[in-house]
């Protein structure tokens, strides 16, 4: 399928380098600005409960080459990537099959990545528990030469503490084998940060979360994403925008869930968060219902993240290059 | 002499027994078993074991939405998935609060929405379009189906009936 653009809407205003020590540098093109893709298929759902497999593979290349400015859809992998290394695909599955990363879409990564030169037994496709993965709709597996299916809690975490900041924590030891991890959210509201996409879903690369929930996850968001081993080897995110959840997450809530039918992706884990909580906000909004800061969740994190001493990314939006696109 | 050994024996064995299934279930004592069988309601399935998550790590089933049902003093929950005429999933979490204000401010924080409606369950019921939710005294339940159920709301209903009458 060959799609075409129905409409592109993209900010352009002013121009700011992000701060030292960021590493979104590909696709970002001329501007200094944190590029972040949305691309939508109306046409993406079948009559059963899983995505139109074809249509959800176009709509990753379409965003793709879209963020890398790339002529084919490979190139962009290329630029993500490199032959020998081990490649991890983080999902956010807690939420079951419906609020999950497609399968369709973790197969269509994992193809691109293969014909990229990675090796299928250097990929890795994980989450915090075993469970939530099955729920979402994978299966398990740990065949040596095949692509993996893993949880944490199998796999474990490393002896060692590391820490920044507020957080002291013990990464996933699949975490310390990956060089490169692409992560793969989807977007929800968060009784307590307000929202839960790029950012939030390292919660699932450690071994106590639950420490770190206290006031609006704040700073624990920031710090955490400032770890070294989660700073630098997060090299992509890949939001899974089917459904989308704008009130009573991060758990599934049908009654408060939308169809945005689409893929967000970008590099710049602020820009995509700070994205990310507008969408809920217009959506909330939409629905007669209070703001994320009045219902007493708001999203301070991202402040906390784009500040002079973390300098994640950027939570302004005028530096941010959102561009969207319709695949008819 | 020897029957009063066996029975000494049998009722050493029951009591481990006893030891053990509260150990099973995290010796959440206050959590029942709410989960009709399969058949039991018209056209629903009990498709996956039950599972059980205390205060204590009631996170690593719903992550940081745990804060809330702590804040409002859970016990525990207990958690299976149904499956409608074989096909629709949905999941049945049966909260255990330590009072029923806990579940009342549970249940309460749910905005209606535009679709929604009151309806006679327990001793509150909101029914959506895919999930219904009430509470019965210190109980909150929340049946959550992943697609749209043939029969809609009635079918879901008959499901909160069927937990309902084992509360």
């Amino acid at each position: 399928m060959q799609s075409r653009r129905e409409f592109v809407k993209e900010m352009v205003a002013g121009a700011a380098v992000l701060g030292a020590g960021t590493n979104f540098a590909w696709g970002q093109g001329r501007t200094a600005k944190s590029k972040v893709v949305i691309v939508r298929d109306a046409k993406l759902r079948t009559p059963g409960p899983a995505p139109d497999e074809k249509r959800v593979a176009a709509l990753l290349d379409h965003a793709m080459q879209t963020y890398f400015n790339a002529q084919n859809s490979l190139q962009p992998w290329k630029q993500i990537v490199r032959p020998g290394q081990v490649v991890s695909l983080k999902l956010n599955s807690m939420g079951g099959r419906a609020i999950s990363p497609s399968v369709a879409l973790v197969a269509a990564i994992c193809e691109r990545l293969q014909q990229a030169g990675i090796k299928a037994g250097d990929i890795i496709v994980w989450d915090r528990g075993s469970r939530e993965l099955e729920s979402a709709g994978f299966k398990l597996s740990n065949a040596p030469g095949a692509v993996r299916f893993i949880g944490s809690d199998t796999a474990g975490y490393e002896d060692a503490s590391v820490s920044y900041g507020s957080v002291t924590t013990r990464l996933a030891k699949i975490l310390a084998q990956s060089d490169v991890l692409i992560n793969l959210p989807v977007l929800k509201s968060h009784n307590l940060a307000g929202v839960t996409m790029a950012m939030k879903n390292m919660y699932g690369v450690i071994n106590n979360p639950s420490s770190l929930h206290g006031a609006a996850c704040n700073p624990y968001l920031a710090d955490l994403n400032m770890i070294p081993q989660i700073r630098q080897k997060v090299r992509f995110v890949v939001g899974d925008l089917k459904t989308a959840v704008y009130e009573g997450g991060p758990s599934y809530r049908p009654e408060y869930s939308w169809n945005e039918d689409g893929l967000l992706v970008g590099e710049d884990r602020v820009a995509i968060d700070t994205i990310s909580a507008q969408m809920i906000e217009r959506k909330r909004a939409e629905k007669g219902l209070n703001t994320l800061a009045q219902k007493g969740t708001p999203t301070s994190f991202l402040a906390t993240a784009a500040d002079a001493q973390h300098r994640l990314g950027t939570n302004d939006p005028a530096r941010i290059a959102l561009i969207e696109q319709r695949i008819a | 002499m020897k029957m009063r050994i066996q029975r000494n024996r049998l009722i050493a064995i029951a009591a481990l027994l006893t030891v053990v299934v509260m150990a099973g279930v995290g010796c959440k004592k206050k959590i029942a078993d709410p989960f009709p069988a399969s058949g039991v309601v018209a056209g629903w399935e009990k498709s996956g074991k039950t599972q059980t998550f205390d205060a204590a790590n009631l996170y690593e089933y719903i992550d940081g939405g745990a804060e809330q049902y702590i804040s409002a003093g859970v016990v525990g929950v207990a958690t299976s998935d149904y499956k409608f005429q074989g096909s629709v999933e949905a999941t049945v979490d049966v909260y255990t609060m330590k009072a029923a204000d806990g579940a009342k401010t549970i249940f309460e924080a749910d905005p209606a929405t535009s679709d929604s409606k009151s309806v006679q369950l327990g001793d509150a019921a909101r029914l959506y379009g895919q999930s219904v939710v009430f509470r019965k005294g210190s109980y909150l339940v929340r049946i959550t189906a992943f697609d749209a159920v043939p029969g809609g709301g009635n079918a879901l209903l008959a499901l909160a009936h069927g937990v309902e009458g084992r509360l």
